[in-house]
């Protein structure tokens, strides 16, 4: 079991490194889904499997769907591809490598024995649903709100004006 | 190791049986079009023209197995698989005895949402790969389809589940035994179904593939055994939709005298003779009919349904 987390892990890292290393969008975003795909399976042999369905049906089956569906609609060449290309020289680099330092770096001191606490449980879906209904009720209900103004917006951007009697088409 | 060998054992024993139904299955349904719409359907390779399958295949294994130079290859070479794999890695869950589910797993239903969610991505990308015109319009719109559909097909499953208490298939038909889930879940059933044949893209629901606008949709730039296996994922989910029907909402296995999987067979066999007779009678909606079907008729009924299903069983 734990070699096959590992093996996991690595996919996942590889997979993650090819999303950022990659040129062409549309191959990144088919690593991304295995990245996704890799820490859903790490989800399951935590002992957690209702996370892991999540993370499947949520982020790789329907938020890597839409990114999927807009690159698919924007069609991007080969001149997308030198683009990319160029933007990868220099010093764009130094910023996000420094804060992915500092956020290595304290994955290193959390790993350490001394800090981490061993108690991890399984966590099923009944368990997410009490934490989330009890004492999270007020965050969910306030992300409920969130989505409606989201929802509504949409309504807005998108709907067919009504051509009035009388104005010019 | 024995267990090991058993396993192996079962699932090359359950894969063999599906892609050969699947299989029979072009045949059957060719010869019921044919009965219903007052012609034959192919009667002349074997008894009954049931032979038609395997040259049906020997053609499409001696076509050529054509990339086209402006396809995005590696994606265009692993889309069709991915529908494939989707579609057969479900048939893990489906309980046709209490002993033959591969895996019952407790989170079953979410494994079953988790692969039709991936699915999609087989047409997409080969829509995308193909970089046809056609192929994009029609990966568009199953991309839109699917989404939409899979809103108010785990809707329409959550009833089921809040009866039974279980994601668990094998639970969820034990909860059955003494009333099929189709009669206090009928609106679900109805709205399991719509979902269904929107999600196996089926007629009336077969806009992806369209064939009198957009040539054959997703799969127009596809030919050979890729192609094949397109068709083939597309018969597994007649199958797939029509075993989760039983499963669901008609009781499994259950039934008096005959043996479980007997009844198991006959169940699913109704459905998938349903989804046949679906395409010959029906003609296909337009569109954005579809669309508006979906949001502003089926999404407030399985909302409705989940309500009054939570309100009951408090």
């Amino acid at each position: 079991m734990p070699f096959l987390f590992y093996l996991c892990a690595l996919i996942a890292l590889l997979a993650a490194w090819q999303v950022i290393r990659g040129v062409n969008a549309m191959h990144a975003l088919l690593y991304l889904i295995v990245v996704l795909l890799a820490i859903a399976l790490m989800f399951f042999m935590l002992g957690a499997p209702f996370a892991a369905a999540l993370e499947v049906i949520i982020y790789a089956g329907a938020i890597m769907v839409l990114m999927v569906f807009v690159i698919m609609m924007l069609n991007q060449g080969d001149s997308a591809v030198g683009q990319e290309r160029a933007w990868r020289a220099g010093r764009i680099w130094r910023g996000p490598a420094l804060l992915c330092a500092v956020l290595l770096a304290q994955l290193g001191y959390l790993l350490l024995p001394a800090v981490v606490s061993a108690d991890a449980a399984a966590v099923d879906a009944v368990a997410v649903g009490r934490a989330l209904y009890g004492p999270y009720l007020l965050l969910v209900e306030l992300a409920s709100m969130l989505l409606l103004a989201a929802l509504v917006g949409a309504w807005h951007l998108t709907r067919v004006l009504k051509h009035r009697p009388g104005e010019e088409v | 190791m024995a267990d090991v060998g058993v396993i192996v054992a079962r699932v090359l024993s359950l894969l063999g049986l599906l892609i050969v139904s699947a299989a029979l299955l072009t045949w059957l349904e060719r010869r019921l079009l044919g009965l219903w719409q007052d012609r034959y359907g192919p009667n002349r390779v074997g008894p009954f023209g049931i032979l038609q399958v395997v040259a049906d295949m020997l053609k499409l294994l001696g076509k050529h197995e054509f990339v086209p130079h402006f396809a995005d290859r590696p994606v265009f070479v692993l889309a069709p698989a991915i529908v494939l794999v989707t579609v057969l890695l479900t048939f893990v869950i489906i309980p046709f005895t209490p002993a033959f589910p591969l895996v019952d797993m407790n989170i079953g239903l979410l494994f079953f949402l988790a692969m039709t969610s991936l699915a999609v991505y087989g047409i997409l990308l080969g829509g995308y790969a193909s970089n046809n015109k056609y192929a994009l319009l029609g990966a568009l719109r199953s991309a839109a389809q699917t989404l939409s559909y899979e809103v108010f097909m785990g809707l329409s499953l959550l009833g089921v589940v809040l009866q039974a208490g279980s994601f668990s298939l094998g639970r969820i038909v034990e909860a059955q035994q003494g009333l099929w889930f189709c009669v206090p879940q009928f609106l679900g059933m109805l709205l399991f179904l719509f979902a269904g044949i929107a999600q196996s893209h089926r007629l009336p629901f077969d806009l992806p593939e369209a064939e009198h606008e957009l040539t054959a949709g997703f799969h127009t730039e596809y030919s050979g055994m890729k192609f094949g296996m397109f068709f083939l994922a597309e018969y597994l989910g007649v199958i797939l939709v029509s075993s989760l029907m039983t499963a669901l909402f008609f009781g499994g296995w259950l039934g008096p005298v005959l043996p479980g999987w007997l009844w198991f067979v006959l169940k699913t066999g109704v459905f998938v003779v349903l989804f046949v007779l679906m395409r010959a009678a029906l003609p296909r909606p337009r569109y954005d009919q579809l669309m508006r079907f979906g949001w502003k008729c089926l999404l407030p009924l399985a909302l409705l349904n989940l309500i009054v299903t939570g309100w009951v069983l408090l």
